[in-house]
C-alpha cells in the first residue's frame, strides 16, 4: 500500500481571487470590470451611432435581406444553387468556393513546399538552384500578377470547345475548363463505400501493429503491400459481388458548350496555381529554416545508424523541424485562405466576388456585408489556427517537450 | 483586396461619423471651389480620360454643366473613377458630391441606398455581344453559352431572368472590372459579353479587330441611366436635376454652344425667362441668374452634348434612338423653366 501526500485543501475564495484579480487582488479584479464594461460602452455606442446615421440617411439596414431571393447565378457551386434562392445560400455557395480555394490550395503549398525546400538542401548542385531559382522569382512577384497571368496564360493557350482537345473522347479540355466524365451512383456505391473504409481500418491497425512491434522487440515488418492489397482488393471485391459503384456520364458538345459530365473551371485552376505556387515558395523558406535549426549531428546520427538520408530526414529530422516549421506554417495557410479573395480579378465566385460583390451591389448593405465577411474569414481563421495548435501540441507531446 | 478595404474605409466612415450628412451640400461645393464626382473607370463615350488626360464623355459633361452653373467654370471638377461595386457606398459616405456613372434607375437603388436618382441621362437597354464566327443572330440562339459580365450591376439580375424566362442554360463569369471583363471575352473564355447596350458599343472599340463582333438584335431591359444625389438634401437635389433639364431644354429651345450670347440678347419671354433677364429662376435654385448660358457655354446643349460623346459626332456613332426629343420621336423631355 503506497502512501500519497494529502492535497491541501481547496481554497475557492482564492483561485476565484488569483483568476481574476491577478496578483492585484480585488482591486484589479474591479479595475477589470471597469475595462470590459467601458470597452462594451465604446462598441454599444458605435453600433447604435451607425445606425442612427443610416436611418438619418433613410439607407436600408438590418440583416433582413439575407431571406430575399438573390435573382443571380454562379458559375461555380458545390451545393444546389439557382436564381431563385435567397442571398443566405448566396454567401454559403461563395464561402464553399473559398474554402474549397483554400484547402486544396493548402495541400498543393504544403506539398510544393516541402518538395522546393528538400531540393533546396540537396547536395545536387542544378537541384538545389533551380529550387533556389523557384523561390525568388516567385516570391518576389506580386500574386495579383500572377493569377492574371496564370489566368490569361492558361486561357489563350487553350483553344474554344469546338476545338477541345479530346482525350480518348471522354476528357476535354478547353478554354471553357477541363470536362471529365461525372460519376452517378449505382446501387453498388454503399458496399463499395464501406469496403474502402474497411480496408483503411484494417490498414491503420496494421500500421499499429507494425509500430508496437517496432517499438516493442525491434522488429521490421514490412506492411505496405498488404496495407496496399487491402485497399484495392476488398473494394474490387465488393463491386465484383455488388455490381459496380457508378457510371459515368459522358460529356459532350451540345451548342456552344458541353452538357454532361464534371467541369474544371479555368477560374478555379488559375487561382489555385497562381496562389499555391506562390505560398509554396515561403513554405519552402520556413522548411528549409525549419531543418537547418536542427542540429547536423542529428543526421549524422541518422547515418551512422544506418538509415538513408529519406529515412533519417522522415524520421529524425523533420519531426524536430516541425517545432519550428508551425507557427510560420500556420500563418502562411491563413495567408493563402485570404489571400483567395483575389478571386474576384478573375472572376472566380468565390465569397469576396458573389458576396462582399454582387450581393453588396444589388442590396447596397456595405455595413452588414462587410461585417458578415469579416466575421466568416475571422472564423474560418481561427478554425485553421486552432487545427494547427492543436496539432503543433501533438507534436510536441510525442516529442516529449 | 484593394476594392474591399476601399469600401471598408466607406463603411467606417459611416459607423464613426456623427451626423455626417449635412443638407448643405451646395454650400459645401462652393466652400470647397471644387465639385466631387463620381465617374466611371474608363467608359467610351461616357467617362474616359482622352489623351491628355482630361475626361471627357456625357457622364463627365453632366458633372461639368453642374460645375459650370456653380463656379462659371466647367474645369471645377474632381472626378473620382469608381467602379460599379463601389459607386454607392461613396455617394452615401460623402467622398463624392453627385454620382454620374452611368447608373441604371431602380424602385431599390432609389429606396434602399439613400440617395435619389435626379433624372434619365441616357435610355438604354441591356443587349449582347457576340464574335461573328459563331454565326448566332439572335440572343434566343444562345442556349448553353457562357456569359461576361461585370459584377455589381443591374445586369447579373437582367440576365439570370431573360436566359430563366426563354428557358435557356448558360454560364455567368462575373469580374469586378469592365476591363477584365472585356479581357476574358476577347481571349475566349465566354462566348456572350452583355450590359448596356451603349457599354457595348464602347467596349468594342477597345477590341482587336471590333468588326469581328456584332451587338445582337435583342434589348432584354430598361436601363434608365442617370445621376444620384444623397438623400436629405432638396437645394442640391434640385440643382442637379435641373442642370440635366436645363441642357434639354436647351436643345428644344435651340440654344447651342455657338448661338448662346445671341440667344440671350432675345426679346421672347420664354428665353429672357431661360436666361434670368427676366425674373430670378436661377437664384431660386442657389446660383446665378445666368446659370442656363453658363451651362450650354460649358459643355452645349443635350443634343451637342450626346454627339459630341456617343453620337454621330463621336467614334461610338450610336443613334439618338430613345434620347432624341419628345417632339422628334424620343423620350427625352423636360419639365419647362418658368
Amino acid at each position: 500500500m503506497s502512501i500519497e501526500p494529502r492535497p491541501p485543501p481547496p481554497q475557492f475564495a482564492l483561485l476565484l481571487k488569483r483568476a481574476l484579480g491577478g496578483r492585484a487582488g480585488w482591486g484589479g479584479f474591479a479595475l477589470q470590470i471597469l475595462f470590459v464594461a467601458a470597452l462594451l460602452w465604446i462598441g454599444y455606442e458605435i453600433v447604435e451611432n451607425a445606425r442612427a446615421n443610416l436611418a438619418a440617411q433613410r439607407i436600408t439596414s438590418g440583416f433582413g435581406f439575407m431571406r430575399n431571393t438573390a435573382g443571380f447565378d454562379v458559375s461555380q457551386s458545390l451545393i444546389p444553387y439557382s436564381g431563385s434562392d435567397t442571398y443566405g445560400r448566396v454567401l454559403l455557395v461563395g464561402l464553399l468556393n473559398t474554402l474549397l480555394v483554400a484547402i486544396v490550395g493548402i495541400f498543393f503549398a504544403t506539398v510544393i513546399g516541402f518538395v522546393v525546400a528538400l531540393g533546396r538542401l540537396s547536395p545536387n548542385w542544378l537541384l538545389s538552384r533551380i529550387s533556389g531559382g523557384y523561390v525568388e522569382l516567385i516570391r518576389n512577384l506580386p500574386l495579383l500578377f500572377q493569377i492574371l497571368f496564370w489566368y490569361l496564360a492558361v486561357l489563350a493557350a487553350l483553344p474554344n470547345p469546338r476545338q477541345s482537345i479530346s482525350v480518348f473522347g471522354l476528357f476535354f479540355l478547353s478554354n471553357r475548363g477541363l470536362v471529365v466524365p461525372k460519376p452517378i451512383a449505382d446501387p453498388g456505391l454503399e458496399p463499395f463505400a464501406l469496403a474502402i473504409l474497411a480496408a483503411i481500418i484494417a490498414a491503420s491497425l496494421l500500421r499499429d501493429y507494425a509500430r508496437r512491434a517496432l517499438f516493442e522487440s525491434g522488429r521490421v515488418i514490412t506492411i505496405w503491400p498488404y496495407a496496399l492489397g487491402l485497399l484495392i482488393g476488398l473494394p474490387l471485391l465488393s463491386a465484383l459481388i455488388f455490381g459496380k459503384p457508378v457510371t459515368f456520364e459522358i460529356p459532350e458538345l451540345k451548342g456552344f458548350n458541353f452538357s454532361g459530365g464534371s467541369r474544371l473551371i479555368p477560374e478555379f485552376v488559375a487561382l489555385t496555381l497562381a496562389i499555391s505556387m506562390y505560398t509554396a515558395s515561403f513554405i519552402a523558406e520556413i522548411v528549409r529554416a525549419g531543418i537547418q535549426s536542427v542540429h547536423k549531428g542529428q543526421m549524422e546520427a541518422g547515418a551512422s545508424l544506418g538509415l538513408s538520408r529519406g529515412s533519417t530526414l522522415r524520421l529524425i529530422v523533420v519531426p524536430q523541424a516541425l517545432r519550428v516549421i508551425l507557427p510560420p506554417l500556420t500563418n502562411q495557410y491563413l495567408n493563402l485562405t485570404k489571400n483567395s479573395s483575389l478571386a474576384v480579378a478573375i472572376g472566380y465566385p468565390d465569397l469576396v466576388s458573389v458576396f462582399a460583390g454582387t450581393t453588396l451591389s444589388q442590396t447596397g448593405q456595405a455595413i452588414e456585408i462587410i461585417a458578415i465577411t469579416m466575421g466568416v474569414y475571422l472564423l474560418i481563421s481561427l478554425v485553421t489556427s486552432a487545427i494547427m495548435s492543436f496539432y503543433g501540441w501533438r507534436i510536441g507531446r510525442s516529442l516529449g517537450a | 483586396m484593394k476594392r474591399v478595404s476601399l469600401v471598408l474605409t466607406f463603411a467606417a466612415a459611416a459607423v464613426l461619423s456623427s451626423g455626417a450628412v449635412s443638407a448643405q451640400t451646395l454650400k459645401t461645393v462652393q466652400d470647397r471651389g471644387m465639385l466631387s464626382c463620381g465617374v466611371g473607370q474608363g467608359l467610351a463615350g461616357f467617362s474616359s480620360p482622352d489623351d491628355k488626360g482630361n475626361w471627357t464623355g456625357l457622364d463627365v459633361d453632366v458633372c461639368r454643366a453642374i460645375a459650370a452653373a456653380i463656379f462659371n467654370d466647367p474645369t471645377k471638377v474632381k472626378f473620382i473613377p469608381l467602379s460599379a461595386k463601389d459607386r454607392f457606398t461613396a455617394l452615401q459616405s460623402g467622398e463624392i458630391d453627385v454620382l454620374s456613372r452611368n447608373t441604371t434607375w431602380t424602385l431599390s437603388r432609389d429606396t434602399s441606398l439613400g440617395a435619389n436618382f435626379t433624372g434619365v441621362t441616357y435610355y438604354d437597354g441591356q443587349g449582347f455581344l457576340v464574335k461573328k464566327s459563331l454565326k448566332v443572330n439572335s440572343a434566343l440562339e444562345l442556349n448553353s453559352a457562357s456569359v461576361c459580365v461585370q459584377t455589381g450591376t443591374t445586369t447579373e439580375q437582367n440576365l439570370a431572368d431573360y436566359f430563366k424566362l426563354n428557358n435557356m442554360k448558360y454560364e455567368v463569369i462575373a469580374f469586378a472590372n469592365e476591363d477584365e471583363t472585356v479581357k476574358a471575352y476577347e481571349s475566349g473564355r465566354c462566348d456572350v459579353f452583355t450590359t448596356d447596350v451603349s457599354g457595348l458599343y464602347a467596349e468594342r472599340l477597345k477590341l482587336a479587330n471590333p468588326a469581328d463582333h456584332a451587338v445582337l438584335p435583342e434589348v432584354i431591359s430598361k436601363e434608365p441611366l442617370g445621376p444620384m444625389v444623397r438623400h436629405g438634401d432638396d437645394q442640391w437635389f434640385d440643382l442637379v436635376k435641373w442642370t440635366l433639364f436645363a441642357m434639354v431644354d436647351a436643345e428644344e429651345l435651340g440654344i447651342t454652344q455657338k448661338n448662346v450670347d445671341e440667344m440671350a440678347k432675345s426679346d421672347k419671354p420664354e428665353l429672357k425667362r431661360v436666361f434670368g433677364t427676366d425674373g430670378n429662376l436661377g437664384e431660386q435654385l442657389g446660383v446665378t441668374k445666368d446659370w442656363v448660358a453658363r451651362i450650354v457655354k460649358a459643355v452645349g446643349n443635350y443634343g451637342e452634348a450626346f454627339d459630341r460623346n456617343v453620337g454621330a459626332g463621336s467614334k461610338l456613332g450610336i443613334a439618338r434612338g430613345l434620347n432624341q426629343l419628345w417632339n422628334k420621336g424620343g423620350i427625352q423631355y423636360a419639365p419647362p423653366i418658368r
